[in-house]
């Protein structure tokens, strides 16, 4: 292992390059470009034998890597915000085609008003695509999951793309330390892919076909079972991943001094940072406060919900999204998590960060005040009240 | 904690600076940090800061620093006495100037003259991370070079490594 300074970006490059992609096709767009700029430098340097792909948009990125895939090759692309939804139309059909392609994030606010900045209404708009979700907190994470992905993705009881998301400039444009394990070790945790779900001329098959509705019925069922079988699979990668290289994730979310807390606020992505170090500041003060961070959207973690918050007084969601005219998304998944468990507390909802603006410990520190007086609603910080119309 | 602000002009390399001095850091067990600049347009001339923070547990905030242990100013026309309000009590600021500040918060040196000397060129980045390792006991200069020289190709790394050393030598003077 070696350690390096490396962006979010960088380090997410430095995973792509150890899990040893055949095919790289994608198309540049701030705040995502280092990644698919260091891999055609890895590329052109031979570090990285794989065939680079600029091709003309994001819509023929992602096509471009189910043709790959369609063959047996491991696929990868890069995208963020508008490329994103300019490739929304491939993305169900690499679900449904069961492509395990992964691609990177780079959450960014979408237009208009015109904004580069991060927020996460890009991914979260895409939920029902079909694709796993998963939110690295840091540049330690990133990389780590990029070598994860493969693993999951291409599982033979999974079989489903995989979009990794890196917090737009404040994750993916921040320098910090990152192990950078060696080769041999990648090797060891990931090896290479093998799919019978491949166009070939030894087994010649019918592949990206139409199904009328008895059969599409099932092809849908099917494809839900596939990314909740991710669920056991993710802690299987996870436990390797721990042997080989020592560090060891919680699967598909993060509690951090949640077993006696009894305000419990829930997030995702680079904000978990500050939330962690305002947990304790809180806890310092007496406060009995925790937080649970969403590593993964999909498959939603329900289950791990309802076994953390089960002994709290109240909940709330601090995302990065809206979803215009009812709530943020992650929200209304909570919710539903509680409500199946049969956990009736008072949550709350905290839009914020949207457009990338910055959220500040002292904001985090009054939703915490909020939630010991047991506040129910959805709220943008620093604006207020979002549930009526003004 | 030590944050440290870096002021610069788009293409004077405080954003570089506030990398190397993150990477110098994390030379050390134990030792996190974090790097970046403020995000935004990148224009060159402008006005533009950059961060770096360093503590022996990871950093978890994310957000721009607000008061900082050292504030750091390459150009001489974007530093105000308003600058003070950014430091920490004890905090310090290292400016390049020629002309004197009396406070004894500012620790000022004429990196221009150090520049021209051994670049050639008026680029004061690394020159202020060698007054650093002088001023503050955070970070040490071979830690400074041996970051210059893994990032730099050796003909400029040679050049900057020789310019840290002088401006330590300047500042401990």
């Amino acid at each position: 292992m070696a350690k390096k300074f490396l962006s979010g970006n960088e380090a997410f490059a430095y995973g792509i390059r150890l899990a040893r992609p055949q095919v790289i096709s994608a198309y540049p767009i701030t705040p995502q470009t280092i990644v698919v700029e260091k891999l055609s430098e890895f590329v052109e340097d031979g570090s990285l034998k794989a065939e680079f792909i600029h091709v003309e948009s994001e819509h023929s990125a992602l096509s471009c890597a189910m043709g790959a895939s369609s063959v047996g090759a491991r696929a990868f692309t890069a995208t963020s915000s508008q490329g994103l939804l300019y490739m929304a139309e491939c993305l169900p059909y690499a679900a449904g085609g069961r492509f395990p392609i992964v691609m990177m994030d780079a959450n960014r606010s979408t237009a208009l008003p015109w904004n580069i900045y991060g927020d996460q209404r890009d991914s979260i708009s895409q939920l029902d695509s079909g694709w796993i979700q998963a939110y690295a907190e840091n540049a330690q994470e990133a990389l780590d999951l990029a070598l994860q992905s493969f693993y999951i993705a291409e599982h033979k009881s999974v079989s489903t793309p995989f979009m990794a998301n890196l917090d737009g400039f404040v994750l993916t444009h921040t320098y910090e330390v990152v192990d950078v394990p060696s080769q041999e070790q990648a090797d060891e945790f990931l090896p290479p892919f093998e799919t019978e779900n491949k166009m070939s001329f030894e087994q010649p098959k019918n592949l990206g076909f139409s199904a009328g509705p008895d059969s599409n019925f099932i092809f849908k069922y099917k494809e839900h079972t596939g990314i909740l079988n991710a669920k056991k699979i993710i802690k299987e990668a996870e436990s390797r991943f721990a042997e080989i290289f020592g560090r060891q994730y919680t699967g598909l979310t993060e509690g951090y001094r949640t077993d006696d807390a009894e305000y419990i606020l829930i997030t995702l992505g680079s904000i978990s940072g500050l939330v962690r170090e305002t947990v304790d500041k809180l806890r310092n003060e007496g406060k009995k406060v925790g937080l649970l961070r969403l590593r993964y959207l999909r498959p939603f973690p329900d289950e791990e919900i309802a076994a953390a918050v089960r002994n709290a007084r109240a909940v709330a969601v601090l995302e990065k999204d809206i979803s215009f005219g009812s709530e943020g998304t992650v929200y209304t998944n909570v919710n539903s998590a509680l409500h199946k468990a049969g956990i009736n507390i008072p949550s709350s909802d905290y839009i914020g960060g949207l457009g990338g603006k910055n959220i500040s410990a002292g904001e985090i520190e009054e939703i915490y005040s909020e939630l010991e007086q047991q506040k129910t609603g959805v709220y943008f910080i620093g604006i207020g009240g979002g549930q009526s119309g003004s | 904690m030590t944050e440290i602000i870096w002021h610069g002009r788009g293409g004077q390399g405080a954003f570089t600076a506030a990398r190397l001095l993150g990477e110098a850091y994390s030379f050390n067990d134990g030792a996190y940090a974090l790097a970046f600049p403020s995000f935004g347009p990148e224009r060159r001339g402008a006005p533009i800061r950059a961060f770096t923070k360093l503590d022996t547990k990871p950093v978890g905030n994310r957000s721009e620093v607000k008061k900082a242990d050292f504030s750091i100013f390459l150009d001489d026309t974007l530093y105000t006495d308003a600058a003070l309000q950014e430091l920490k009590e004890g905090g310090r600021i290292l400016l390049n100037t020629r002309k004197r500040i009396d406070s004894p918060s500012v620790i000022t040196v004429d990196a221009d003259s150090i520049a021209e000397k051994y670049l050639g060129l008026p680029i004061t980045n690394t020159i202020l991370l060698g007054v650093l390792a002088a001023a503050g006991g955070v970070v040490s200069v071979e830690d400074i070079c041996k970051a210059i020289e893994l990032s730099m190709p050796e003909r400029l790394s040679a050049k900057n490594t020789a310019a840290v050393r002088a401006a330590y030598e300047e500042v401990k003077a």
